[in-house]
């Protein structure tokens, strides 16, 4: 058991959890920074609400991480395979919509009609993420170029279809309906709070994404592409296949996040989520690759990396107590996630200290070092 | 007091669970050629990475004419005068020959380049070496042997006296090797000092002065070349008496294997390097090698084989089954394995852990996973097995990430893992590129075991020594044409050499091939 202990605090994993962490402090004490010279008097408090902020609000930070840890993962996964998924906003938007419309314009018993628009929202995704799959896997057009160009394409068509049909927005063009109770996720019950059902369904899907990716043969194949393509050309794996087929998982996963956000519970009677048709791509997608990023992709650090960006996103509204605006908030995030980049250097620092260390205590004793393979 | 340019004393290098270098010295003289020997792994190329300022040794100094230095990067080892030619060279693809030769010295005024003096040095050096290159080439477009002599010319723009070649000859062929040779005591005579790491003995018996010997991370000596022998280099190097000739009884053929016949490819990179027309058969128990200079089609002729390339025409037959259109997975099931010509490109994911590598041919077969989730247990007792077979040596054993093995013990891999599929078909592409005559001479008994075992080998191989040691039947190979067909019993080198360089060939009549000058 010790051992155990021993090698996973040795691990791989290990150390890039070691300097993500690290890579966060630095980020923070730059934010800090930042608010000192935009405010030095209420820096201090400032900081500890952006930093413990939104501990008082736990469900809400929980209820605010569902989505992005779904967007999140889809970055995630196609990362793993070598493909950079930009777009997830346009999947999200895309998911949002296929629930939208299943949930406004079918009308279908209590808890099918729920579990119908969820498949929808995640049908939507995988729709429109295929589109530069299917063009990565035969005509080897750049994935970056067709998913970002699709958020713009798809948030307009979403925009274009919920204006045209009157059972989807109201009078005025300014908000979608609101759908009915049956197709609302079913809330929690934690006061104050739309935290719902989703949450689980999001962590649940990062942990099957650990697995597949982990422990089956789909996921050795995707990570062997990932990191070199020419050897699992050689080695027979389906390039073209896999390339869409991971796309559209990705596709779908950010769909599903856009179909939980709309799909939430309202804190007010007889309302429910809304979405506006005003030709803003949905944020969610991009804070997804930020999600990643800090995860370094792995499925399981997602889940934590949502919930920490979710955490200091939600202390950053209640930092504005302080006077502090918005953006400011949106810039430590951003300082954060710049830092996170660092983290591989991290790990090179982290090693040599360590090293250093453990080469002082060796010193005092007999030299066990003289390790050479056989 | 000997005079001495470079010293490197008592010098420690470590790497997570392995020591690189261990109190390691070398002394280098003004005007000579110093060879640095020593198996893959042995730690030269680590050694002279730490001269070159990659790596920062844990012990021991670096002297530059009695003083000590430190080198903390490649820069200060140039202002030192200390140049390296990397194995795997360090050009930038899509930039001209000049444009790489003057990458990070650009002579310029006030920002603006200029190419004029630049290219003045360059054609004057050029000229005064014999390193002919064209300097408005891309080098993307030019041989090999080329862009060697432009990373030659690097070290010479910048007026450097020492020059380390990390194993210089592997990508050359016989004739470009001998060029080198000549370069390389033509800088000597210069009073220019050259490092040469190389496991080829023949090479440094030709050229070097003296020669420090590297055994396992360890010092094992410098001897005089004079005063030595191929014999007893090689001793110091493996540590036992090494076999340079391959035992191997004379094959039996029998069954055709492998039956290629018309086929054509139209290669990506030049119109030389398609394959026209080629027709020949591989039969069970032979070993048939795929002779030639590099870049005359041999390489597109084994992707179309195997089917990492698409051939434009003809048919190709594993076992009598047309498998021209089947995809590599299904050659694969059909009885195909394949050690491929670029172990880092096509042979191994160097980031996986080499169990992982060792079921990357297979890990799709019942024997590895379950309704798509893999069997770590069966997968851990495989790898043992084959480590345990292949003599494939690892720090920490199949959890060892592939990329932190030594060149020798990654090819070894490979090899196991394709001979352990125990396939109708071998094709085997440079089986031995830049290994160390262990590794070789075990690599080379284990194809001729493959071979004794009923398999058919189709060989390719540029080293002629290689080529007339272990083949039953040689193919030479011109401009994508087979030009010739030998036994090596009853060939010369020579003889090879005038059909690889295409002033002879043989024609074809009914039933075989007849010469003609």
């Amino acid at each position: 058991m010790k051992n155990k202990i021993k090698n996973l605090l040795k691990s791989n994993g290990m150390k890039t959890f070691n300097s993500t962490l690290i890579a966060i402090g630095l980020g923070l004490l730059v934010g800090l920074v930042v608010l000192l010279i935009v405010d030095s008097s209420n820096a201090a408090g400032g900081f500890s609400k952006i930093l413990f902020g939104g501990f008082g609000r736990f469900a809400d930070v929980l209820y605010y991480a569902t989505p992005l840890i779904l967007t999140g993962l889809s970055v995630g996964f196609a990362f793993k395979m070598g493909l950079f998924n930009i777009g997830a906003s346009g999947q999200y938007t895309m998911g949002m919509f296929f629930a939208l419309y299943v949930g406004l314009v079918w009308d279908l018993p209590g808890g099918l009609h729920w579990f119908v628009a969820i498949l929808a929202a995640i049908v939507g995704g995988m729709l429109i993420g295929s589109i530069p799959g299917i063009l990565k896997a035969h005509f080897n057009v750049n994935e970056v170029i067709t998913s970002i160009m699709l958020n713009y394409i798809g948030m307009y068509i979403v925009d274009m279809l919920i204006k045209n049909n009157g059972k989807l927005v109201v009078g005025s063009e300014a908000r979608t309906a609101y759908l009915p109770e049956t197709v609302q996720s079913l809330s929690l019950g934690v006061s104050g709070s739309n935290l719902n059902i989703a949450i689980f369904l999001a962590i649940i899907i990062a942990v099957g994404l650990y697995i597949v990716l982990k422990k089956t043969t789909f996921g050795y194949e995707l990570i062997a592409t990932g990191y070199n393509k020419d050897a699992s050309k050689y080695a027979g794996i389906n390039y073209k296949r896999n390339t869409i087929l991971t796309m559209v998982i990705a596709g779908g996963l950010a769909g599903l996040g856009g179909g939980v956000a709309i799909l939430a519970p309202s804190l007010i009677a007889d309302a429910s989520q809304v979405y506006e048709p005003i030709n803003v791509i949905a944020v969610a997608g991009f804070n997804g690759i930020a999600v990643a990023l800090l995860a370094s992709s792995s499925p399981i650090g997602i889940i934590f990396s949502a919930l920490f960006i979710s955490l200091i996103q939600r202390g950053g509204t209640s930092a504005a107590l302080f006077g502090f605006k918005p953006q400011i908030i949106d810039i430590v995030i951003a300082i954060i996630i710049y830092f996170s980049a660092f983290s591989l250097i991290m790990s090179g620092w982290l090693g040599k200290i360590v090293k250093n260390y453990s080469r002082k205590k060796s010193k005092k004793g007999p030299d066990k070092e003289n390790k050479v393979v056989k | 007091m000997e005079n001495y340019v470079v010293e490197m004393l008592n010098i420690r290098k470590e790497f997570p669970g392995i020591v690189a270098n261990d109190d390691i010295t070398l002394r280098l003289k003004k005007g000579e050629i110093h060879a640095l020997l020593g198996e893959n792994g042995a730690g030269k190329s680590t050694l002279m990475s730490v001269l070159f300022g990659l790596y920062q040794p844990e012990r021991g100094k670096i002297k530059k004419n009695g003083e000590i230095v430190s080198i903390n990067n490649p820069n200060d080892a140039n202002a030192l005068g200390i140049g390296m030619v990397h194995q795997h060279f360090k050009l930038v693809d899509v930039f001209t020959v000049l444009e790489n030769i003057i990458l990070g010295v650009e002579p310029n005024k006030m920002g603006f380049l200029k190419k004029k003096s630049a290219r003045k040095k360059i054609v004057e050096l050029s000229d005064a070496y014999g390193l002919q290159v064209d300097p408005d080439a891309l080098i993307e477009k030019i041989s090999v042997g080329m862009q060697q002599r432009v990373e030659i010319l690097k070290m010479l723009y910048r007026d450097n006296e020492i020059l380390i070649f990390d194993e210089p000859t592997a990508v050359l062929t016989p004739q470009e090797i001998e060029e080198l040779m000549a370069i390389m005591k033509g800088f000597a005579k210069e009073g220019k000092s050259i490092l040469f790491i190389t496991h080829k003995l023949n090479e440094i018996m030709a050229v070097a002065d003296r020669c420090t010997v590297l055994q396992k991370g360890r010092y094992k000596g410098t001897v005089e070349i004079s005063e030595t022998s191929k014999e007893e280099l090689s001793r110091m190097m493996v540590g036992r008496d090494v076999n340079f000739n391959i035992e191997k009884k004379k094959s039996k053929p029998k069954e055709v294997v492998l039956s290629v016949e018309g086929v054509s490819v139209k290669s990506k990179i030049s119109e030389l390097h398609s394959v026209n027309n080629v027709s020949f058969n591989v039969r069970e128990g032979e070993i048939v090698c795929l002779a030639g200079i590099e870049g005359n089609g041999q390489s597109e002729l084994v992707y179309a084989i195997t089917g990492l390339e698409k051939s434009s025409k003809g048919t190709i037959k594993l076992n009598g089954k047309d498998i021209t259109k089947l995809s590599i997975r299904d050659r694969s099931i059909t009885g195909m394995s394949h050690i491929p010509e670029d172990r880092h490109k096509h042979g191994l994911v160097l980031e996986y852990s080499l169990e992982m590598n060792l079921i990357l041919q297979s890990y799709w077969q019942p024997q590895f996973q379950n309704k798509g989730f893999l069997k770590f247990d069966e997968i851990r007792n495989y790898a043992t097995k084959l480590i345990d077979q292949y003599d494939v040596r690892c720090a920490e054993g199949p959890v060892t990430i592939t990329r932190q093995m030594s060149g020798g013990n990654q090819q070894k891999a490979i090899v196991g893992r394709e001979l352990d599929k125990n396939s109708d078909l071998l094709i085997s592409v440079q089986p031995t590129r830049g290994l160390d005559v262990g590794a070789i001479e075990y690599i080379h008994k284990q194809i001729v075991q493959a071979r004794d075992d009923g398999s058919a080998v189709l060989l390719m191989s540029l080293e002629l020594d290689e080529v007339m040691n272990l083949s039953d039947r040689i193919l030479v190979m011109y401009e994508g044409e087979i030009v010739g067909e030998f036994d090596p019993k009853k060939v010369s080198i020579e003889e090879l050499g005038l059909y690889m360089a295409g002033s002879k060939r043989q024609t074809k009549v009914t039933g075989g091939l007849k010469d003609e000058e």
